[in-house]
């Protein structure tokens, strides 16, 4: 049984609560355990690097610090802790120096930084870890013809990391085939979704949004999927706000990768947050219905 | 101690003076080491300039010299002058030491104190070794008078052909069916737009029916032995399955031939050749190669259309791959480049988005003996593009991929703006970040562009997407682009986008460097013996680079360079003879033990092992003094002539200022 520390971040607490249940669910049918880390703190999102860049590393290393403690890897299901973990790992690995004032902090709260600890998205326990075989062999309803827009964002793939495809990668269609569904063409797969942009000039972060929302509907996605909380936000809950400032009619679910993987492996939609969404997948789950319902009638 | 040592210490200008205390560093030696035979230091600010050479020559008539050491630059740049000029004052030249007080210790060190200490002490080595010096005499070696030209395009074609008017032999080795290399692809030349064809095709005549040259095509170069003036090679001629002596060019076999090959090398890509083929109709030689991995006969076992067509009889099934031995003296190396893989920059779409076209495709596209006849066409083969995006810099001037220019691809653009421009009437867009037309007519062919209506954006394109924002930009590919001299972004819908790639090493360049004893920059191009002053030779004597092996480069520089190695191996060959050093390995026979550890371990194969005697013997000609066998005898029989153990023992003392330390423990 393969086991990590799981650091949930801020928004896997409230907004994106699907996402957690989701993670949760299908890690467990693939035998993974996720160990909460105890004590975990906010990870700096994308404002305290820019704001504080010292205390933005001290914080992340916190909970590096006390992922060491308790496993070997620590997993974050959102792209911007992930991001900030990842980069924190590196920075200090290349600075010995900060690593010591931070480890100074750090000692008030007992607590030792010292790198041991290897960073994972949660994506990649699924790509790497598990692997699109393993994946396919637990799937029971296949998501046959649901087109899917596999939105990577950018904070996985960015900054480029060495020996890694940052422009065309395609280990998340890989996942999206593996369970059944179609990946369709979705150039933009990479493209900021605006992040915090929304906070301080909507009109950019709205024309960035419509982008993307044009670009999934030209490539007739059901479905956009997602590994990143703010990025299903800036989606889905500004559709409207876009159709009106743009005189669209975009109206196409955006639901968190581990959504979908949970309804192919047979785990009811409730148990992976359905229905807490402004744009019901409905076609998603419609797909699942519709094969339960034939195996029913099938049996009766 | 008997001997008259002279210590002279090169200021270089501020090169060295600037970080080392040389008057301070020739005090010291006048004076600490004087009991070590040292007689007179001096400094001087260029040792060098023929004033500086002067007081050398003039300290040893006057003084009685009888060993002298020079702290200045590396050996690889003066040690011939100094030992020239003690040569001129009656020293045996190998009694005269240089050491490198410049690279290895101004031009790296910035502190001056101990800058100065190091000096000293490579100083003081310097003098303890020459003690032990032994006067030499360099052997004279005849020069064989064939060169060998690796490679047969425009460099290596230029390189031969001065070679053979002067009335020497030439071997020409080339791995395609045919020479002509890239230049063969193109269709006109920048800035002068001359019909590329029209101008190489009268060369590649005169290589094939040369009287002075071999022409080897479809064949190479599998080993090399020997040293200047005296190479062995042996080249792999690869099976034509055609009987050259019989075979008239007709061209009958490849119009029957019905296996067609999408060929990837002379149309890179876009067209078709059949399995029995020469690459283009003007083709030197003219007999075509079959292509065994596509031939439908050695796939199957049944076809032989070509044999049954072939009037006189020449398709030979059961030729096989022959090894030739030749003898030069020289050896000249055009072995070209590669293109930039752009599929190592997926954000522009190359295989991806159709017509996106890398910059030989283009050649190709635009050539009228080409796949569409010149016609420049999209990837559907009919359609003219009322828009092109030319994307420069792809794979170059990126740390990314390659930092270094490609210094063609601007000139290039340009060309290909315009030949679109002239047969489509597109509108174009050059999206540049800095366009660099250094040569004669160069400027002005950029000037003539501006005044044709292209439009030049300064930017590096970021994507080439087909993702578009508006039904306009549907079906065509957009562009996205800074124009740094607006300050905005810009998304340019176009029909075809041409990357302009990269010139890169060949992908063996590496190995082929091996084979022939030189090596590769950190960006892989062939290292020049001095990148300013002698940037044809290479540090191996009678190898010389020539083209785009030692950097990118166009056609005018790489004729430039064809013809200036042929005017160095012509110099070489004239003197008929070559002066070896003597650094030489020698075998100590009352010490041999016959173990013969020493014979297989020489790469140069310079050991022979008497049976009779039992004992192995170094034959000087083919000693390069590379000292593998001195290390490895486990009876401590060989040395090597300026490298014997005591040379180098009293060296380490001498920079350990041992010499000077034992002398202070002395008590007085």
């Amino acid at each position: 049984m393969k086991e990590y520390v799981y650091f949930p971040g801020c928004s896997l607490e409230k907004i994106a609560i699907s996402y957690h249940l989701s993670a949760i669910e299908t890690t467990q049918k693939l035998g993974i355990k996720l160990t909460e880390l105890e004590d975990w703190n906010c990870c700096g999102a994308t404002a305290y690097f820019h704001v504080d860049e010292l205390l933005a590393y001290t914080l992340v290393a916190r909970n590096l610090a006390m992922a060491e403690k308790v496993g070997s890897e620590v997993v974050a299901p959102c792209s911007a802790c992930y991001k900030n973990m990842y980069f924190t790992k590196l920075h200090l690995s290349e600075d010995p120096d900060l690593t010591e004032h931070i480890n100074e902090a750090l000692q008030e709260d007992n607590l030792l930084y010292s790198g041991t600890v290897g960073v994972k998205h949660l994506i990649e326990v699924f790509s790497n870890d598990v692997g699109v075989e393993e994946l396919k062999s637990k799937v029971v309803y296949p998501l046959n013809g649901l087109k899917v827009a596999a939105y990577y964002g950018c904070q996985i793939l960015r900054p480029k990391k060495d020996h890694e495809d940052v422009e065309q990668p395609q280990f998340f269609e890989g996942l999206m085939s593996a369970i059944g569904a179609t990946p369709v063409d979705f150039p933009l797969k990479l493209t900021c979704c605006g992040g915090s942009l929304l906070i301080s000039s909507r009109p950019a972060a709205y024309s960035m949004i419509n982008n993307l929302l044009y670009n999934a509907q030209q490539a007739q996605a059901d479905v956009i999927a997602t590994a990143c909380p703010l990025c299903q936000v800036n989606l889905e809950c500004y559709q409207q706000q876009v159709n009106q400032e743009f005189g669209t009619h975009y109206s196409i679910p955006v639901v968190y990768f581990t959504q979908l993987i949970g309804l192919s492996m047979g785990i009811p939609p409730k148990k992976l947050g359905f229905g807490k969404e402004f744009l019901s997948p409905k076609k998603a789950i419609d797909a699942i219905k519709n094969i339960k319902n034939q195996e029913e009638v099938i049996t009766q | 101690m008997t001997e008259k040592i002279g210590v002279y210490v090169c200021h270089c200008g501020t090169n060295i003076a600037g970080t080392v205390d040389v008057e301070g560093v020739a005090k010291w030696a006048a004076e600490k080491l004087q009991h070590r035979g040292v007689v007179i230091a001096r400094d001087y600010k260029f040792m060098c300039s023929s004033l500086g050479q002067e007081l050398i020559e003039k300290d040893i008539k006057e003084l009685g010299l009888t060993r002298v050491v020079v702290a200045a630059c590396s050996p690889h740049l003066h040690e011939k002058t100094f030992r020239n000029a003690c040569k001129n004052a009656g020293l045996n030249p190998y009694l005269c030491e240089l050491v490198s007080i410049r690279e290895q210790v101004s031009w790296v060190h910035t502190d001056k104190a101990v800058a100065t200490e190091k000096s000293k002490a490579i100083v003081s080595g310097g003098v303890e070794r020459v003690i032990w010096h032994e006067p030499l005499e360099p052997f004279r070696v005849p020069i064989h008078p064939a060169t060998l030209v690796v490679g047969g395009g425009i460099a290596g074609i230029q390189a031969a052909l001065e070679i053979a008017d002067a009335g020497y032999h030439v071997y020409m080795v080339e791995r395609e069916p045919s020479i002509g290399g890239h230049m063969a692809q193109f269709d006109k030349t920048f800035p002068t737009l001359d019909c590329s064809a029209c101008i190489l095709t009268p060369k590649m005549v005169d290589v094939g029916n040369h009287p002075n040259i071999t022409l080897l095509t479809w064949a190479e170069v599998t080993n090399v032995d020997g040293y200047v003036g005296n190479f062995q090679a042996t080249i792999r001629q690869k099976a034509r399955c055609v009987k050259t002596e019989l075979c008239t060019g007709c061209g009958i076999c490849w119009e029957k031939c019905p296996k067609k090959v999408i060929d990837d090398v002379f149309e890179a890509g876009l067209g078709k050749r059949k399995a029995i083929y020469t690459p283009f109709p003007q083709a030197v030689p003219k007999y075509p190669v079959l292509d065994k991995e596509n031939c439908t006969y050695f796939l199957k076992g049944t076809c032989k259309a070509c044999e049954k067509f072939c009037p006189t009889g020449a398709i030979d099934f059961t030729q096989e791959d022959e090894f030739l031995q030749i003898d030069v003296g020289q050896i000249i190396l055009a072995t070209g480049w590669d293109l930039f893989d752009v599929r190592r920059m997926p954000q522009y779409g190359y295989g991806r988005l159709a017509n996106v076209f890398t910059s030989l495709e283009f050649e190709r596209l635009s050539n009228a003996s080409g796949p569409t006849g010149g016609k420049i066409v999209l990837r559907d083969g009919v359609t003219a593009p009322a828009s092109v995006a030319i994307v420069h810099c792809v794979g170059s001037r990126d740390k990314n991929y390659n930092p270094y220019c490609s210094s063609i691809c601007c000139m290039q653009s340009l060309k290909f703006a315009h030949l679109v421009h002239e047969r489509t009437g597109a509108e174009i867009y050059n999206c540049y970040i800095d366009i660099r037309t250094p040569s004669k007519g160069y400027e002005e062919f950029y000037q003539r562009l501006l005044e044709e209506g292209t439009h030049f954006i300064r930017g590096k394109v970021a994507e080439v997407t087909n993702a578009y924002r508006v039904p306009e930009e549907e079906g065509k590919l957009i562009v996205q682009v800074e124009d740094t001299l607006i300050g905005k972004q810009r998304r340019i819908p176009v029909d075809m986008v041409i990357l302009s790639a990269g010139l890169e090493p060949r992908h063996d360049a590496k190995e082929v460097g091996r084979l022939f004893g030189i090596s590769c920059s950190a960006d892989g191009w062939y290292i020049e013996r001095h990148p300013k002053l002698d940037p044809v030779a290479t540090m191996t004597d009678g190898v010389y680079i020539a083209g785009v092996v030692q950097g990118p480069k166009d056609i005018p520089a790489s004729v430039a360079q064809g013809a200036a190695a042929a005017a160095r191996a012509l110099g070489k060959i004239q003197q008929k003879e070559v002066a070896m050093e003597p650094i030489r390995a020698t075998i100590n026979e009352d010490k041999c033990s016959g173990c013969r550890i020493c014979n297989n371990l020489c790469p140069f194969n310079a050991i022979l092992f008497h049976e009779d005697k039992m004992v192995s013997e170094v034959n000087p000609a083919l000693c390069q003094g590379c000292g593998t066998c001195v290390a490895a005898c486990p009876a401590g029989a060989i040395s090597g002539t300026g490298f014997s153990n005591e040379q180098i023992l009293a060296q380490l003392d001498g920079l350990l200022l041992l010499n000077i330390k034992r002398l202070e423990e002395i008590p007085a």
